[in-house]
């Protein structure tokens, strides 16, 4: 987890809120590294985490862990994070016929079907294991990315059923968080995504918005980081309040400043 | 050099993973990893045609351009897809296509190509000849005399260091450099094809069975052509779970004008059609495949003949690397005396950021190429304007460091204080 990210948000792994959404969406540029902040910081929180992680490899996201301070391979040999790796799961499910439905099912079939068996393995994942013994915190639900799942042939509406079933055991029933990924397409007209990012951000409690610098491509600011704090319960008469800060993605960490005070231009 | 393996313990087919607790650089094979067998102790294998990367220690293949190789990162991570958005009249892209096929046929690997248009034969016969210079010509006539006798011990008169080396679990491929350059105007040694190892899949003769898969939402083609490559890995050991096979070797998978009707799919032609997913669940399946397995793909596509802009943006960010050519011809860029010397312009859209949380991105955006009667290269353009006087430009080429004036312009005094320098 990235220190100085924790700071704007003001939170620390111990005492980090319960219940919310969190949205993390990307524009023009790769928003992965918030992806892997929210795994390390929920894993050092000692939290049950369930990765859905449709975009890369397990090793992929071991290795980048490994640098943040969390080893996924020991995580998931404790019981502590499951991980759904798509894109070996899709090979699985594609060539080889299946006995019990698959998280995803949805590769072999012709139409549009829903999400229901992927819903059932994080529910399934994230239960909390009767014996009495409370080993883990709180439960999270973490996906990258749901775009992926529009270019899988689902629909957006299957994709917003999915996270509403998702929000209502994991943030609702468990008490627990849920973070998930979605691409903006910006202004490329995809539909399907435009409405699975309205419906998911009208949803969310927090909304980190990463994007590229309007100017075009700059070695030393990445990117700029859009931080929206959201009540979606409350009436909306109360302002959400929203910072926005520049990026710098270094080796093992990320920088944040204010807008135009980077340290290569001061 | 890739022959030799970097470091006593490592195996190249790895990433470098830095834990951060124990201070130990402890190498994880990446991608294959067979469940049964552990590697016991450390072996002194190498691939040829590979390297590891500097910033991480991913193994890399040649894209067939040193050029290309460079400002990718040092080449093609082995697992990742490499995306050519055609150019408009499908001129230079096969080129590309080719080079990167000729690489692997120089450095012995193996070979999948996939078309619905030619005949693989035919495209492997087209193969650009590699430029060998006289050390490494001799080198290569020795090892074909070896590759045809089956006695592995003939003397080297030219390359007798290379006997010194330890015996590799591999047979020596024609070159052992990283990256080659390719003559566009010659063929490949009609040797060098036969001595390698190659698979085609021809749209044509594989869809003419009767499909006795289920109706997926993916057009027959593609199913048959992901079967095919499976079938391909799991047989030859690609991905280390045969038990019968151990493969040491990379497979080159390339698949010509993925999109185009000819692959039955129709997005090129309706911008609703019935199956516009098929393409995006093709990819996501391949890119599944080639993680898992020694393999590197390379896909040329008819991006501007796709309708629907939505389904190109979710392709870019299905693919791992993103080259976009543009070509000069029929646009009015052709008669641009800025673009005098160029062909066309290549757009670098997406590099991956594999195991790492940042990517080595060139700064250079502005990328032209040129197809020389023998040398395709890539160079970066730059224009200054100058203020004061009237559109007269300045062409700063990659390696010189002062403003010169390159094209004399009659209407225009040249001011004696600037150097010509070409």
């Amino acid at each position: 987890m990235f220190v100085e990210l924790n700071n704007l948000l003001n939170t620390t792994p111990d005492r980090a809120e319960q219940g919310k959404l969190t949205l993390l969406c990307d524009a023009k540029t790769d928003g992965s590294f918030l992806v892997h902040h929210f795994l390390s910081f929920y894993l050092k929180a000692n939290c049950k985490v369930c990765f859905v992680a449709l975009f890369q490899s397990f090793s992929h996201y071991n290795i980048v862990g490994q640098k943040l301070g969390v080893n996924l391979t020991v995580a998931r040999e404790r019981g502590q994070l499951v991980f759904l790796e798509g894109l070996k799961s899709a090979v699985d499910v594609f060539f080889q016929t299946q006995e019990e439905p698959h998280p995803l099912q949805f590769l072999r079939e012709a139409n549009a079907g829903n999400l229901k068996p992927l819903f059932e393995f994080v529910r399934e994942a994230l239960k909390p294991v009767d014996g009495g013994e409370a080993r883990w915190t709180y439960p999270v639900l973490l996906v990258d990315d749901l775009s992926v799942l529009l270019s899988l042939g689902m629909g957006a509406v299957a994709v917003l059923d999915f996270i509403h079933y998702c929000r209502a055991t994991v943030c609702w029933e468990l008490k627990g968080n849920m973070v998930i990924l979605v691409h903006d397409s910006g202004d490329v007209e995809d539909e399907e995504n435009d409405i699975l990012l309205n419906g998911v951000s009208h949803q969310s409690h927090l909304i980190l918005r990463a994007e590229g610098l309007a100017t075009g491509f700059c070695r030393d600011v990445h990117g700029q980081l859009r931080i929206l704090w959201r009540r979606p319960s409350q009436p909306t008469a109360q302002r959400d309040q929203s910072l926005t800060y520049q990026y710098k993605i270094q080796d093992k960490s990320v920088s944040f400043f204010a807008k135009g005070m980077s340290p290569a231009v001061l | 050099m890739a022959a030799v393996a970097t470091c006593g313990s490592a195996s190249p087919g790895s990433a470098v993973a830095t834990a951060s607790k124990s201070n130990v650089t402890s190498f994880q094979r990446r991608g294959p990893r067979a469940s049964g067998t552990n590697d016991s102790g450390p072996r002194l294998v190498s691939i040829a045609g590979t390297r590891p990367s500097v910033r991480n220690g991913q193994l890399l293949v040649s894209t067939g351009l040193p050029a290309l190789d460079q400002l990718l990162g040092g080449g093609l991570a082995i697992g990742t897809v490499l995306l050519i958005e055609e150019d408009k009249y499908n001129i230079y892209s096969p080129l590309l296509f080719k080079c990167f096929l000729a690489e692997g046929i120089v450095n012995g690997h193996t070979l999948l190509v996939a078309s619905a248009k030619e005949d693989p034969a035919n495209i492997l016969q087209e193969l650009p000849a590699p430029l060998l210079d006289d050390n490494s010509k001799k080198e290569f006539d020795e090892d074909v005399y070896n590759h045809k006798t089956p006695e592995s011990n003939i003397k080297m008169k030219i390359a007798w260091r290379y006997q010194l080396l330890p015996k590799m679990e591999q047979i020596g491929p024609v070159s052992s450099r990283f990256g080659h350059y390719y003559d566009a105007s010659k063929r490949i040694p009609q040797e060098l094809i036969e001595a390698s190892n190659w698979h085609g899949f021809f749209l044509p003769e594989k869809i003419s069975s009767t499909l006795k898969v289920e109706p997926w939402s993916l057009t027959p083609g593609y199913i048959k052509l992901l079967q095919f490559i499976q079938n391909i890995i799991y047989e030859e050991g690609f991905d280390g779970s045969n038990p019968q096979k151990k493969q040491r070797n990379v497979l080159r998978i390339g698949i010509q004008n993925l999109g185009s009707p000819l692959w039955g799919d129709d997005i090129c032609c309706a911008e609703n059609g019935s199956n516009s997913h098929s393409l995006t669940k093709f990819l996501y399946v391949l890119r599944g495949l080639l993680r898992t397995s020694l393999s590197a793909c390379i896909i040329t596509m008819p991006t501007h003949l796709i309708q629907n802009k939505a389904i190109i943006a979710r392709v870019t960010n299905l693919s791992d690397i993103v080259i976009g050519l543009e070509s000069f011809i029929g646009s009015e860029r052709e008669t641009n005396p800025l673009y005098k010397d160029y062909h066309g312009l290549i757009h670098i859209r997406q590099i991956p950021r594999l195991n790492n949380l940042i990517c080595d991105e060139s700064d250079v955006k502005d990328l032209a190429f040129k197809l020389k009667r023998k040398l395709f290269t890539i160079e970066c353009i730059t224009k200054l304007r100058s203020y004061g006087l009237r559109s007269q430009k300045y062409f700063l080429s990659r390696h010189s460091q002062r403003k010169c004036s390159v094209k004399k312009n009659p209407y225009f005094k040249e001011p004696h204080t600037l150097k010509k320098i070409y």
